[in-house]
């Protein structure tokens, strides 16, 4: 009945009232910047069908778009808005006390009912949220339902909740962004062939006859490939076509169940390291207000290469039993 | 094989290193590879255009931010800092640590969605990290937001969500990781049982509790060790007087 497609809607509709309170504050790079995003998001499911029907026009436009905000991003830089004084925070936390904290555990719990039921829920023969994005649309709703528990909880003006969500928003800025067009350059190495072309050059160089060559190749392959394409699923094709299935598994004999667990884990500790995966280490930067881009980095990677070691030797130890 | 598409992945590295706008850097980077293989820019435009509208998803967190907003104008993150600082018995460590083994858990039965840095890091997690680590200090004044602890703890709150999540999402079976194996596997002829995958992901989702846990403790007690060593410095400075 829901489908994934209203919470879109509901998000371009987010970013449009951004873009309204930016245009009548005079940040005209910030308003154009999450009008354009709106329209891309609240034009999308058009756009993939046009594409699917075999008509490139849509997607050519939205093409352009995505171009617009890469030219607007730079001009964006972090404004203050303003937030409720602190004073006036203090107060209403010692009113409402722990009560507070119940909208905002509403996310995470609602979230995971919704996860779990939302699709066994029918309402006139369909489910009440459709599969198999029960989860992403749970919490769509789930930070609804929040959002009223919060309005009503702590009494503000409608004008509150906009005020509100577009100081977050704007905190975010282009950094909101990257994750999207990161994916995006992630599709344009594939089709351009980039990916095959690194694994041929690894390829190339290693000692194909020894498996510890081999193993160090696969293991390291992914970790870099990841770090350059911020993604182990995009690099995992690629690596396992290219060195994992032709000298781990058929030429040595390995487990191709343990090459293929192992080598994607590689590669989740590359995904610690880059920043190209914006969406876990670049996104919280802005999100927490941290002061350098590369600091939840600094703080995973003697955890991501400790577990790339352990990877590396599970592969080695693991593979050939 | 035309070797020129690489110039795009030299661009992006070139791009961070430089500490560019990432934004431009990534979609130029796309465009001229694109171009590079031989595409016609209308072909590029149309790539470029279709896989971020498909990925739409990565931009879904956003939806939280109206409720989170709202309690923090009520003092959500003000009163998260009190609370915490009242209860003697939580530390840094164990509110990191716990956070973690709790991430890990949800995320091995596919619930990912359940937390993240926008649902429980930001309202949540960290200010209640920042006040534990204070009352370890035994600081009682709140800390000016960007002194360099401040920055530390949330960062090292942002890190062990990340860690919670990758290593407890590749044991799930029905999800990402695994099912891209699996078909990857069967595309190739090669017919394995995704339980199996996932099974040989768990002594890494192990090694990552205990190796992350064991950094969360150590940089707690590193903390504590900056303190002693201040106040016994600042104590040194009274004494002449």
């Amino acid at each position: 009945m829901l489908h994934l497609e209203w919470c879109y809607q509901l998000l371009a509709l987010l970013l449009a009232a951004t873009a309204w309170l930016n245009l009548r504050s005079r940040h005209h790079a910030r308003a154009a910047f999450w009008l354009i995003l709106a329209l891309l998001l609240a034009a999308g499911h058009w756009v993939l069908q046009a594409e699917h029907a075999g008509n490139p026009l849509p997607a050519q436009l939205a093409g352009a778009g995505v171009l617009a905000l890469a030219i607007l991003a730079p001009g964006m830089r972090r404004v203050d808005t303003e937030e409720a004084p602190l004073q006036f925070r203090q107060s209403l936390a010692d009113r409402l006390g722990h009560r507070l904290l119940w909208p905002a555990m509403l996310i995470p719990s609602l979230t995971l009912v919704f996860a779990l039921f939302g699709s066994a829920i029918r309402i006139a023969g369909e489910p009440l949220l459709n599969p198999p994005q029960q989860a992403l649309i749970g919490l769509a709703l789930a930070s609804l339902v929040a959002m009223f528990a919060a309005w009503a909880l702590t009494r503000a003006p409608a004008s509150a909740v906009v005020h509100e969500s577009r100081r977050l928003i704007d905190i975010l800025g282009w950094a909101a962004l990257l994750p999207l067009v990161l994916a995006a350059l992630g599709s344009l190495f594939e089709a351009a062939g980039v990916g095959q072309l690194l694994a041929r050059l690894v390829g190339e160089v290693i000692p194909t006859a020894s498996y510890g060559a081999c193993v160090l190749a696969y293991g390291l392959g992914m970790l870099v490939f990841t770090v350059i394409m911020g993604n182990a699923f995009a690099a995992f094709p690629v690596l396992t076509a290219g060195i994992g299935l032709p000298l781990l598994v058929h030429l040595h004999g390995a487990n191709p169940a343990v090459v293929g667990s192992l080598g994607m884990l590689c590669g989740y500790c590359g995904t610690l390291l880059t920043p190209m995966a914006a969406n876990f280490n670049i996104v919280p930067v802005a999100l927490l207000e941290l002061d350098s881009p590369w600091a939840v980095i600094r703080a995973q990677w003697p955890a991501a290469l400790g577990l790339l070691a352990f990877n590396l030797l599970a592969m080695y130890l693991l593979a050939m039993h | 094989m035309n070797a020129w598409p690489l110039l795009g992945v030299a661009l992006v590295i070139l791009g961070f290193a430089r500490r560019w706008n990432p934004v431009p850097v990534v979609v130029v980077a796309g465009i001229l590879s694109g171009l590079l293989a031989g595409f016609s820019p209308a072909h590029v435009l149309e790539l470029l255009g279709t896989s971020f509208t498909a990925n739409r998803v990565l931009l879904l967190y956003v939806v939280t931010l109206p409720a989170i907003g709202l309690l923090e104008r009520a003092g959500l993150r003000e009163h998260a800092q009190r609370w915490i600082g009242q209860l003697a018995g939580l530390t840094l460590a164990r509110l990191l640590i716990g956070y973690l083994a709790l991430r890990q858990l949800l995320s091995m039965l596919g619930l990912t969605n359940v937390a993240g840095q926008a649902q429980t890091v930001r309202p949540l997690l960290a200010p209640m990290a920042e006040a534990a680590a204070r009352r370890e200090q035994g600081i009682d004044e709140p800390v000016p937001s960007d002194a360099r602890q401040t920055m530390d703890v949330r960062a090292l709150a942002a890190a062990t969500d990340n860690i919670g999540l990758f290593f407890g999402e590749d044991v799930f079976i029905a999800l990402g990781g695994v099912l891209l194996i699996h078909s990857f596997y069967a595309q190739q002829g090669i017919t394995l049982s995704p339980l199996h995958i996932a099974l040989w992901a768990l002594p890494t989702a192990l090694a990552a509790f205990v190796l992350h846990a064991l950094r969360v403790q150590r940089f707690a007690r590193r903390r504590k060790v900056d303190r002693d060593g201040a106040s016994r410095g600042s104590e040194d400075q009274h004494a002449p007087s």
